[in-house]
């Protein structure tokens, strides 16, 4: 890559495969079980949290020498929820019907132990050009996992993606449902969205050894 | 050496500062934003009433509004008169009616003052719509409608809403497939009593042939919102029913 360095290109790549922050890192499971039951609400929680995070991770480190160790966690918090409610407005005010089908996952994005882990983890002890790439790698890295959960659960769930009947009519019986195909209702139930990330983390790691603890 | 960050007096002045930056941010922001904000809250309840009267912009199976461009003179087109019903049966005229608060009004009832009830009446190809705003509790948060009935109380169309039900579950009651199933409902039973319409799991009728059931098909995994939908449906569309009574009269 001639743009970035080596060092830092690893910054983007590794968590989108070997350091992803939800199959290998096991954090932000909360809102993957959550908002994944449609893709479009996955695709769109992962562009928020591309934000918050790639904002959020240069504020803290622009700050990071300036941050009172006692009260760290908390000027954290307050980075993130001030970015979230920024957003939040900004949507309601310039996109209000988008705003209106995201709910209350705008405001999700604050507990989102991704975005705290980044801050503490890296953003701490790193430059702002760093932490920004380390704050959009690892935002993509998460948001690759919801949108190949929200994918599965959306079309075996629904029968359906970003709300187009891909699979026909279940009520017409049109396409696959002529021949008796049934949505799996089960599908848009929050532990299959965790058995769905156990099968991306069963696969990535029968096809790198490296990655398995003892 | 003590580094000078972790000083008591350094911590508490950081924090004060931090407060104070982000709260003026904050502030900023919002009151800079809140015009819009306003404005598009407003478009949208124009936009819902036009909806439940069914002036829409509805493709197959997904729920279109009418465009924010056209909302204003479409909604002075087919509102013909907005009412606000007090007492059950005194009805006042008042063309800001489709501005009052529902959730306010409850709150008033509530702690014994009295709820004024906004109703819109919409005339499209010589049909008479009448259109109530009601509120109740989903199973996260509130959700609301906005009810099309005619004179007899029979459901012409309807606009479902909510906070934050869950996505792909208790959301979808501002999915066509719902939505459109309480058109030709009944509210009233065959005697002329109020009864509602209730969201049943138990329903025997999943294509909604019987329109004189007083139910319809609920949604497999929203068992409680939709048990706050019939609620809601009951306890807020009964009120209007001494002034629909005055209709017949």
């Amino acid at each position: 890559m001639g743009l970035l360095s080596r060092k830092d290109s690893k910054l983007i790549l590794d968590p989108l495969a070997d350091d992803n922050p939800i199959t290998i890192q096991v954090l932000g499971i909360c809102s993957a079980l959550a908002i994944t039951a449609q893709l479009k609400a996955s695709i769109v929680m992962a562009i928020s949290v591309l934000f918050v995070l790639g904002a959020g991770n240069v504020v803290i480190s622009l700050i990071r020498n300036i941050i009172p160790s006692k009260i760290r966690i908390i000027v954290q918090l307050t980075v993130v929820a001030a970015l979230v409610i920024i957003v939040d407005q900004v949507l309601k005010a310039f996109s209000y019907q988008l705003s209106k089908e995201l709910g209350a996952f705008i405001g999700l994005i604050i507990t989102n132990c991704i975005i705290m882990g980044r801050f503490e983890a890296f953003a701490l002890g790193n430059g702002p050009w760093r932490s920004f790439l380390d704050g959009i790698g690892n935002a993509l890295g998460y948001g690759v996992i919801l949108i190949i959960v929200g994918f599965f659960r959306e079309l075996l769930g629904s029968g359906t993606l970003l709300g187009f009947k891909v699979l026909g009519d279940p009520i017409a019986k049109t396409g696959l449902y002529s021949i008796g195909y049934e949505n799996n209702g089960f599908m848009l139930l929050a532990p299959m969205a965790l058995i769905v990330v156990g099968v991306i983390i069963w696969v990535q790691r029968t096809r790198n050894k490296a990655l398995i603890e003892d | 050496m003590e580094n000078r960050t972790d000083k008591n007096s350094y911590t508490i002045l950081f924090a004060i500062g931090m407060v104070l930056i982000v709260g003026a941010l904050l502030a900023f922001v919002a009151s800079s934003l809140k015009p819009n904000i306003t404005e598009n809250k407003r478009i949208e309840k124009q936009q819902n009433i036009l909806y439940a009267m069914g002036v829409n912009e509805n493709e197959e199976g997904s729920a279109n509004f009418i465009s924010t461009d056209k909302v204003a003179d479409e909604f002075t087109k087919y509102i013909t008169k907005q009412i606000v019903i007090t007492n059950g049966t005194q009805a006042e005229e008042n063309s800001e009616a489709y501005l009052i608060d529902v959730k306010k009004e409850q709150s008033k009832a509530k702690s014994g003052g009295e709820r004024r009830l906004p109703l819109f009446i919409g005339e499209k190809e010589g049909k008479t719509y009448y259109i109530a705003p009601i509120r109740g509790k989903g199973l996260w948060d509130a959700v609301w409608a906005y009810v099309a009935m005619d004179k007899n109380m029979v459901v012409q169309g309807a606009y479902f809403d909510h906070q934050g039900e869950t996505a792909g579950l208790g959301a979808n009651i501002k999915e066509r497939f719902f939505m459109d199933d309480f058109i030709g409902e009944h509210l009233l039973d065959a005697s002329g009593n109020f009864v509602g319409i209730n969201i049943s799991k138990s329903n025997a009728d999943p294509l909604n042939k019987d329109k004189t059931d007083n139910e319809v098909d609920a949604i497999a995994g929203a068992t409680i919102t939709g048990d706050g939908v019939s609620a809601m449906l009951r306890s807020d569309l009964k009120l209007y029913v001494p002034y629909f009574k005055t209709l017949k009269n």
